[in-house]
């Protein structure tokens, strides 16, 4: 074992190890005042093709349009027109209903897990209706609104959850780890932020090609630890990438919180100053700042100015998953005190402030969505849910490892086969 | 098995004889020209062309948007290629040592292998990525590796070494029109010469060996096809890469009359012509120059105890580097060659 020089012997002094510590623990009042959210409409609108050194301002700030006031502020006001405004307020019920009703799911017993986005909705929708539809997204695991916005059926999705045998993907993804192509939504992993140097690839297989589509990650800050991030913050830096790396500031990884990804230090947009990346840092619960945010870094990558990175600023107003019980970790208050409140309640009130909208009608939308997300609920249920049968011929499970099996795929495909008359008999049909 | 053996078709003009670097230049030089979506990237193989000149003349033949350098990290050029592929080119990454290829692992592994399967067809990763392997170059611990066990262990790669510089070029542009991912391990020290294993002898070009005859242009040798060396009665060797080589010299010099499979595709395996030969023989070397415990010598043992068990007249016996990193100074001590092989056989053969 090995035996520390004693403080006592020199002069020099001990070492302490820094272990960060967040705020806030469970019984603790929670008390956010010490963040400055600046004022809406106050950060400047930098040129689509402004260099990163002459906007670094705004890795450290805030970019914020919709003020306590309701209204829309400032350079950053995409000034969308009250049906689009309403459309991404749909979009934003929509996937709220739908993540309450497969929550409600995955406690019945339907799935094996399930995440919610709850209080993020406006960081994959808006920057998904700011993006061409045929723009490649390498989404991580809670973006869930970016096939809402693209028009992916809910039916799929629902499938998919329950790795039933109308399951898209063979009930070989845990649920949630959607994937279609037709939607330029590629496949997620699971393993964090993989996906942040592949949607580099693409958008440099995009210029290389001369084509116009650019490419869109989305990642955790926590998982901005990861050297695929960096990675990717290099490759897109030096290659002049026409891509977007989002990231999602929710302040907590599971039960970690963003200190542990470096958030005493600095921002996470400021890790794009580094590699000499555009750098915003937004209001991840305004809708209209994410909008603009995603619209400014679309134009400059596609102008072929490079990408971007954006810090979502936003907080994670439930638990990681199924799994996790927040309570274990943090302050309760949390939710209630954030100082940004709430995406969905922001951008109704300003669409109400704005005479295009009132609370009856956001009554009935409500009750909408979630009548459509019960139906196909019970639609998707007629292809079965997890745990009730093996939904897939045992042959799926072998195929798609490779173009072609193998011979020794070939083999134990077999042997799964015969196991499984061993099993059931012939009586049921398998594969 | 002649079958399986037999060589695929292709145009043979004159005679015409190039090292291993040679042919797979000219490889990739082949498919930047037939396939518009074939890419190469990867440290140094820009400009200067690769620090073993495998990718030499390529950029300026080809164009910055094909052939371009990348930053070192391993982890972002397999991550961009598989990206890369998603959009639908044809990657065809350079790892400058295998060695280095760990801080891509996660991206092979878990992204690379598994897309096609998770996306159900959805996305593929028809990426090639080649690499330098193996030792007795003097390169230390650190440019001397053979991490082939790790891929072969890992369902939805291949895993190719070439022996020859024949088979490296058609090997190779099977590896690129391939629509899953394949690692492609270029044993180093047959770069250019034909190793016998006799390292205090004279270095042998390869323009004295058959496998260097090279037919210009397009041809491809499928994967999963083992090479038959020799024929022979006497035992069945199975080894890849550098180590065929080896193998054969020391059977020669023994007076040995084997048979010699080259492996030439690890995953998938050519089991047909494994198990042929050694139903014929009833007795089976292996040799690798990676380390023994877990080492792809292991799984071929298996395979063989499992499946030839009843023809075997003695136990199946492995060669193989020792569980050591690679020494520098010591490599010679390290490297699985004649004296270790010698032993083998005369064990294999006792009875």
């Amino acid at each position: 074992m090995a035996e520390p020089a004693k403080p006592a012997d020199s002069n020099r002094p001990a070492l302490a190890l820094h272990v960060p510590e967040p705020r806030y623990r469970p019984g603790d009042v929670a008390d956010f005042s010490h963040i400055d959210i600046g004022e809406a409409g106050a950060s400047p609108r930098p040129d689509e093709g402004a260099h990163p050194s002459e906007m670094s301002e705004l890795a450290y700030g805030l970019i914020r349009v919709l003020g306590d006031d309701n209204q829309a502020h400032g350079p950053w006001n995409p000034r969308l027109d009250p049906e689009t405004l309403r459309t991404m307020l749909g979009h934003m019920a929509m996937v709220r209903a739908f993540d309450e009703r497969m929550f409600r799911g995955q406690r019945q017993g339907k799935t094996s897990f399930y995440m919610k986005c709850t209080g993020e909705e406006a960081t994959s929708i808006a920057p998904a209706m700011a993006l061409a539809s045929d723009d490649m997204v390498f989404p991580s695991y809670r973006q869930q609104g970016i096939l809402i916005a693209r028009g992916y059926p809910l039916l799929e999705m629902i499938n998919q959850i329950y790795s039933n045998k109308a399951d898209k993907l063979k009930g070989r993804q845990l649920p949630i780890m959607y994937s279609s192509r037709e939607h330029s939504f590629f496949s997620i992993s699971g393993n964090l932020a993989t996906q942040c140097p592949q949607a580099v690839g693409w958008a440099m297989a995009s210029a290389i090609k001369g084509d116009s589509r650019i490419a869109a990650s989305w990642v955790g800050e926590g998982s901005t630890a990861e050297g695929d991030f960096h990675a990717a913050c290099t490759f897109a830096a030096v290659y002049n990438a026409p891509v977007i790396l989002n990231v999602i500031n929710n302040q907590w990884a599971i039960s970690s919180f963003s200190g542990f990804a470096g958030s005493e230090r600095t921002t996470f947009a400021a890790r794009g100053l580094g590699h000499g990346i555009a750098a915003l840092r937004v209001d991840g619960n305004d809708a209209l700042a994410c909008f603009a945010a995603a619209q400014w870094a679309a134009n400059r990558a596609r102008g072929n100015h490079g990408p971007t990175l954006i810090e979502y600023f936003t907080y994670r107003a439930e638990g990681h998953s199924t799994s996790d019980d927040p309570s274990g970790y943090r302050s309760a208050q949390e939710r209630e005190e954030w100082p940004l409140g709430d995406p969905v309640t922001r951008l109704k009130n300003h669409l109400i402030a704005l005479g295009e909208w009132d609370e009856e009608r956001q009554a009935a939308m409500d009750l909408d969505c979630a009548e459509r997300v019960k139906a196909t609920t019970k639609e998707a249920e007629k292809n079965g849910i997890l745990g009730h049968g093996l939904h897939h011929p045992f042959h799926t499970m072998f195929e798609d490892v490779y173009e072609e099996l193998p011979w020794h795929l070939e083999e134990q495909a077999d042997q799964a086969i015969r196991e499984r008359i061993t099993k059931f008999g012939t009586e049921r049909p398998f594969g | 098995m002649s079958e399986d053996m037999a060589p695929v078709a292709e145009t043979v003009t004159a005679e015409r004889r190039l090292n291993m670097i040679e042919a797979i230049n000219e490889a990739l030089d082949i498919m930047l020209e037939r396939d518009p979506n074939v890419v190469i990237m990867g440290e140094d193989v820009g400009y200067f062309g690769g620090v073993f000149r495998a990718t030499a003349g390529l950029q300026a033949k080809h164009g910055k948007n094909r052939v371009f350098d990348t930053p070192i990290s391993e982890c972002g050029i397999i991550g961009a290629a598989v990206g890369m592929g998603a959009y639908g080119l044809r990657p065809v990454p350079e790892i400058q040592f295998a060695d280095y290829i760990y801080p891509g692992l996660d991206q092979l592994i878990s992204e690379a292998a598994r897309l096609r399967y998770r996306s159900a067809g959805d996305y593929i990763a028809p990426l090639t990525v080649r690499s330098p392997f193996g030792g007795g170059i003097f390169g230390g611990q650190t440019h001397s590796q053979s991490p082939e066990a790790l891929f072969t262990h890992v369902a939805g790669l291949k895993t190719v070494i070439p022996a020859t510089p024949h088979d490296a070029k058609g090997l190779l542009i099977a590896a690129i029109e391939d629509n899953d991912p394949v690692i492609f391990f270029e044993p180093k020290r047959i770069y250019n010469g034909p190793f016998s294993g006799f390292y205090d002898k004279p270095v042998e070009p390869w323009k004295k060996h058959e496998g260097s005859v090279v037919p210009e242009g397009y041809y491809k040798i499928p994967l999963g096809k083992a090479r038959m060396v020799q024929e022979g009665e006497a035992l069945t060797v199975l080894a890849y890469g550098t180590m065929v080589h080896v193998a054969e010299a020391v059977c020669k010099a023994k007076g040995v009359d084997a048979e010699i499979l080259d492996l030439r595709t690890l995953v998938p395996l050519d089991i047909k012509a494994i198990e042929a030969s050694v139903e014929k023989t009833g007795r089976c070397l292996i040799v690798h120059e990676a380390t023994r415990t877990s080492g792809f010598g292991a799984e071929l043992s298996a395979l063989v105890t499992e499946r030839c068990f009843y023809h075997l007249e003695a136990p199946v016996e492995r060669v193989t580097g020792f569980d050591t990193p690679y020494p520098h100074s010591l490599e010679w001590a390290y490297f699985p060659g004649p004296v270790r092989i010698g032993e083998a056989i005369d064990k294999l053969l006792k009875d």
